[in-house]
C-alpha cells in the first residue's frame, strides 16, 4: 500500500444487540480517488458511513484520517478533524432541520465554528451557485422545496468546510435523473479540483461503474472468518 | 354602474369572511370567554374593589336578585363579586403552578434526554416512583408541610404535575437526537450546546408550551380541590374552592346559589382553556397528539 493521504476504516466491527452488522471490515479511501461501495440492502453500508464519519463508535477496530487514528466519536472528536470528513445522507428530508431555510442550512456549519457573517454570505452564495439553487429557493424552508432541490442544498452544506473526504450514502437514490446527473457532476468536479477522496454508495451499477475509480463489495471488505 | 356591480361582490366577501367554519364557533366562544375572564380578573381590583374580610350579617343567604346577581352567602357576602376574585386566584395558581411544573419537568426531561444513559435511567425511575403515588395525596402532603397560603398551593400543584412534562421532553429529545439532521450538525462541527439550542430546543418548545396550556385547567381544579378540603387558602380569602366549600353548608338550608356561581365559573373557564388548547393541539402533527395521550 502506498502512503498517500487516506481515510481508513481498519478492521471495524459493529453490532446492534446480538446482531453483528459489520464484521471486521477494512476500507480505505485515498485522496483523489472515488471508491464505489456495493452490497445488498441491510448489509451495513450506512453503518460503515456513520463509522467513517466519526458518528458511530465501532465495537472493535478504528478509523484513521491520513494515518492518524481518531479516538472517540461525535462531540468528542475535535471540530477540525470532524469537518474533514463530510457526509451526504440518503434522505435530504431527514438530514435537513425543517426549521431552517436552505440558506441557513448551508450556513449553519460555518456559524457553528464562528465564521464571520460576511465570509459566510460569500461562501453560501458561491456554493448555491455551484449546486444550482436559485435565489428564490434559498429563502425557502425544506417543506417548500422538492427532494432534489433539498439534496442540492445538503450537498452545498456538505462541501461548506471544503472536506478532504466526502461520503455519499445513496445520496442520489431519491432524485430524478437530471438532478442525479447534476449532483454527481458537482461531486466529481469537487473531487478533481480539491483532490478529495469520495466514497459512493449506490444501487445503480451503471452509475457506479462510470463514476468510481474502483468498486468494492462490502462482503469483500469483511474479514473471512471461520 | 361599476359601483353597483361591485357592491354585491363586496357584501359577499364580508359575509364569507364572517362565516365560521364548522367547529370555529366553539373556538371563538372559548376565546371570548377566556379574554373576558383574564381581563376581568386583571381589572377587578381597579373597577370593583372587594374587602375580603367584610361581612354583611343583615343580608345573609339572600337569593339572586338585581342587587346580588348570584345571591349572597351565609355571611352576607356577594357571591358574584367574590367569584370574580376567586377566579383571579384560581387563574394565578393555575398559570404559575403549570409554569413551575413545566420548568421542573423541562429541566428533568431535558437532562435525561440530552445525557441519556445512566443519568436518564436514574431520573426516569425517580419519575416513575413519584408517578406511582396518587398525586392529590402527594399534593395534600406538600401543603400540610407548609402553611396554607398561595405559595403552598402553587408548590403543591406544581411539584406534583411535572412528571408528564418530563416524560414528553425526554422522549422528544431522545428521538430528535438520533435524527440525521443532528448527525449532520455534529458532522458540520456543531458542539453539544449549539445542537441543543439550535436544533433540539426549537422543536421541543412548542410542544412544551402546549403541555403547559393543557395543564392550566388541571391545576385550577387542583387548587379548587385543595381549598375545598380546607387545605388551600385561608378561609376568608375568596377562592373558587373556598367558596364551594362554604356553599355546601348553605346548600342544606336551601341556599343553592352560594356554590353555583363559583362552580359554574370553574367549569366555563377551564372548558374554554381546554377547547383552545385542543384546537392548538390539532394543528400540531399527529405524532404529538399520540405523545400527549389525547
Amino acid at each position: 500500500m502506498t502512503s498517500s493521504p487516506h481515510l481508513l476504516a481498519d478492521d471495524v466491527t459493529v453490532g446492534y444487540g446480538r446482531q453483528v452488522v459489520l464484521d471486521g471490515v477494512t476500507l480505505r479511501v485515498d485522496r483523489g480517488e472515488t471508491v464505489g461501495l456495493r452490497g445488498p440492502s441491510g448489509c451495513g453500508k450506512s453503518t460503515l458511513v456513520r463509522v467513517l464519519a466519526l458518528l458511530h463508535r465501532p465495537d472493535h477496530g478504528r478509523v484513521s484520517i491520513d494515518g492518524t487514528p481518531v479516538d472517540g466519536v461525535r462531540y468528542a472528536v475535535p471540530v477540525g478533524l470532524r469537518t474533514r470528513v463530510a457526509v451526504l445522507f440518503q434522505s435530504p428530508r431527514a438530514a435537513a432541520d425543517p426549521r431552517l431555510s436552505l440558506d441557513d442550512l448551508i450556513a449553519e456549519p460555518l456559524r457553528a465554528v464562528r465564521t464571520p457573517e460576511p465570509t459566510i454570505r460569500e461562501r453560501v452564495a458561491e456554493l448555491t451557485d455551484l449546486v444550482g439553487l436559485t435565489p428564490d429557493l434559498r429563502a425557502r424552508r425544506p417543506h417548500a422545496v422538492s427532494d432534489g432541490q433539498l439534496q442540492r442544498a445538503c450537498l452545498a452544506r456538505a462541501l461548506v468546510h471544503r472536506p478532504d473526504y466526502l461520503l455519499c450514502d445513496e445520496a442520489t437514490a431519491m432524485l430524478d435523473a437530471s438532478t442525479q446527473a447534476h449532483v454527481a457532476a458537482v461531486i466529481r468536479d469537487y473531487q478533481r479540483t480539491q483532490h478529495a477522496g469520495v466514497l459512493v454508495i449506490t444501487h445503480d451499477e451503471i452509475l457506479l461503474n462510470r463514476w468510481a475509480d474502483r468498486v468494492v463489495g462490502l462482503a469483500d471488505a469483511a474479514r473471512t472468518h471461520t | 354602474m361599476a359601483d353597483l356591480a361591485a357592491r354585491p361582490a363586496l357584501l359577499r366577501t364580508a359575509r364569507s369572511r364572517l362565516r365560521l367554519r364548522p367547529g370555529q364557533a366553539g373556538v371563538v366562544t372559548a376565546g371570548l370567554v377566556l379574554v373576558v375572564a383574564v381581563v376581568g380578573s386583571l381589572l377587578a381590583p381597579l373597577v370593583w374593589p372587594l374587602d375580603q374580610s367584610a361581612v354583611a350579617l343583615d343580608q345573609t343567604r339572600s337569593a339572586p336578585s338585581w342587587a346580588h346577581l348570584a345571591g349572597t352567602d351565609d355571611l352576607g357576602r356577594d357571591v358574584a363579586h367574590r367569584a370574580v376574585y376567586g377566579l383571579r386566584v384560581s387563574l394565578l395558581v393555575g398559570a404559575v403552578a403549570a409554569l413551575v411544573a413545566t420548568v421542573l419537568g423541562g429541566v428533568v426531561g431535558g437532562i435525561a434526554g440530552t445525557l441519556g444513559g445512566r443519568v436518564d435511567r436514574i431520573l426516569m425511575r425517580v419519575v416513575d416512583t413519584i408517578a406511582a403515588m396518587p398525586h392529590l395525596l402527594l399534593g395534600i402532603f406538600i401543603v400540610a408541610m407548609l402553611r396554607p397560603s398561595l405559595g403552598a398551593v402553587i408548590a403543591s400543584v406544581g411539584l406534583t404535575h411535572w412528571l408528564s412534562t418530563a416524560r414528553i421532553v425526554r422522549s422528544e429529545l431522545l428521538s430528535l437526537r438520533t435524527r440525521p439532521f443532528v448527525d449532520a450538525a455534529i458532522n458540520g462541527g456543531a458542539g453539544r450546546r449549539r445542537v441543543l439550542v439550535r436544533h433540539l430546543l426549537p422543536h421541543v418548545l412548542p410542544r412544551l408550551a402546549l403541555a403547559t396550556t393543557l395543564m392550566i385547567p388541571h391545576a385550577v381544579w387542583h387548587e379548587t380541590a385543595l381549598s375545598f378540603l380546607g387545605l388551600g387558602l385561608p378561609p376568608h380569602l375568596a377562592s373558587l374552592g373556598n367558596m364551594i366549600n362554604d356553599g355546601q353548608g348553605s346548600l342544606l338550608t336551601g341556599a343553592w346559589w352560594a356554590s353555583l356561581a363559583p362552580g359554574a365559573v370553574i367549569v366555563v373557564v377551564t372548558l374554554a382553556i381546554a377547547v383552545l388548547a385542543a384546537r392548538w393541539r390539532d394543528r400540531l402533527d399527529p405524532r404529538v397528539r399520540a405523545e400527549l395521550h389525547l
